[in-house]
């Protein structure tokens, strides 16, 4: 819903679809994901969107969860992903000592570094994204933006074709607009 | 590093915002989406918009005003006011809010809070509390402040938690509307016991108040209506301000 509205202010056609001949006819596939790992895998194979996301040829955008779901396992559920990306997802633990409280869920505005290429500009280095999440996939050899948070993170990763990013453009203001906006003229 | 965020908050009657509100370079003053816009341009992190309305025909009018909102916002809000109905919350998030905050409701059925975090999960649900001191014990209030419960603040919050509460929004009933302040040994102590963000509100009244209520108030995010509204602090002042400070904040 979110992401439509983002689109929709973009100026950007957009469905919120699962039908297999418009996802694979369309310019750019944007894969968000709100909710449970394991029971969202198991909506993707039924409905058999699991290979028909992996054989996309056209830029494809995973959001949070999408961005999970999109890596080789995660340990919510103890679910076998859809291995695009080899990263592996993890639970954040929450620690506290005298002077910080880490709590869980990751929530709120957090800076991004090490940007790459693609739907990145140079101008968002350390740039602040909003994100929720108690779930991360570790920095890996497709990381193309890290985040800290209790520990070094993947804010967003890139194999080829596939793109995706853990925090939310949709919500990170002018910053995110310009992410979306990257993404759609790739 | 994590910013602190700003938060702030907008009363919303029959779809329009109630408090005269001092904004330069808005055409509509009452129009809640213009108001969003603009806040969100100045560098606020996340709105939050009660609810005030009583009538049946006002929260049909709040839905499609949250679809307005939804549509022109490029930030997170948060809804609340009156919300008891798993119906009213299933028609608020579908409208795009990214949270939806309940108060006397949970308090009257904590279960809501359960069913709330199973059904569209925790990161939505935010619980209100409106708290007043005294005599060194804090009780949770119903009903905009009015109706004193048997729920003691610092319990009832754990209980939000533990049922699956994504976020707390703690009020001060002693701090609101006094500008002296936000009721930070309060705060810290939530924030200390609880794993889950703590939102403080009531009683800023100056930059100072931020900075104290996220150094010794252990504060997460720092809500505030009045101030903002009517100018006498403006968000990127603000927020240079505990910058310079050593706070971590999204400029």
């Amino acid at each position: 819903m979110s992401v439509d509205f983002a689109m929709q202010r973009l100026g950007i056609e957009s469905y919120v679809t699962d039908d297999h001949d418009l996802i694979r006819s369309a310019d750019r596939v944007i894969f968000p994901g709100v909710g449970e790992a394991g029971t969202t895998m198991k909506y993707l194979k039924n409905h058999k969107l699991d290979q028909l996301i992996r054989d996309l040829r056209q830029p494809v955008l995973g959001i949070c969860l999408g961005l999970q779901l999109m890596c080789s396992h995660s340990e919510e559920g103890d679910t076998e992903c859809l291995g695009i990306f080899g990263e592996k997802v993890k639970k954040f633990i929450p620690w506290k000592d005298h002077n910080t409280n880490f709590k869980v869920p990751h929530m709120g505005w957090n800076n991004i570094s090490g940007l790459q290429d693609g739907i990145f500009s140079r101008d968002l280095e350390n740039q602040f994204v909003y994100f929720v999440h108690s779930f991360y996939a570790a920095t890996g050899e497709h990381t193309v933006a890290a985040c800290d948070y209790l520990v070094p993170f993947s804010a967003a990763l890139r194999k080829e074709n596939f793109y995706a990013t853990q925090f939310h453009p949709e919500k990170s203001g002018r910053v995110g607009a310009q992410i979306l906006k990257n993404f759609i003229e790739l | 590093m994590l910013a602190k965020r700003i938060i702030p908050c907008l009363d919303i009657r029959d779809g329009k915002t109630v408090k005269g509100i001092k904004f330069v370079d808005i055409r509509e003053v009452g129009d809640p989406v213009e108001l969003g816009a603009a806040y969100a341009l100045q560098g606020a992190d996340e709105l939050v918009f009660l609810d005030i309305t009583a009538s049946h025909e006002g929260r049909k009018t709040f839905v499609q005003l949250v679809k307005r909102i939804a549509l022109h916002l490029n930030i997170p809000f948060t809804v609340g006011g009156g919300i008891s109905e798993p119906g009213d919350i299933e028609a608020l998030l579908s409208a795009g809010a990214d949270k939806v905050s309940i108060n006397s409701a949970a308090i009257g059925n904590p279960e809501l809070i359960d069913r709330m975090a199973m059904n569209f999960g925790s990161q939505f649900v935010v619980v209100a509390i409106d708290a007043l001191e005294e005599n060194g014990k804090w009780t949770a209030y119903i009903n905009g402040g009015r109706i004193p419960t048997d729920k003691e603040l610092f319990t009832w919050a754990k209980e939000a938690e533990n049922r699956g509460a994504g976020e707390i929004l703690f009020t001060s009933m002693n701090h609101d509307g006094t500008k002296n302040g936000f009721a930070c040994s309060a705060i810290a102590k939530l924030s200390d016991m609880l794993s889950i963000p703590v939102i403080a509100s009531g009683g800023a009244g100056t930059m100072e108040h931020f900075k104290d209520v996220f150094t010794t108030g252990k504060a997460d995010a720092g809500l505030a209506a009045s101030i903002f509204h009517y100018n006498e602090i403006s968000i990127p002042q603000l927020k240079a301000y505990l910058h310079a400070e050593g706070i971590s904040v999204r400029i």
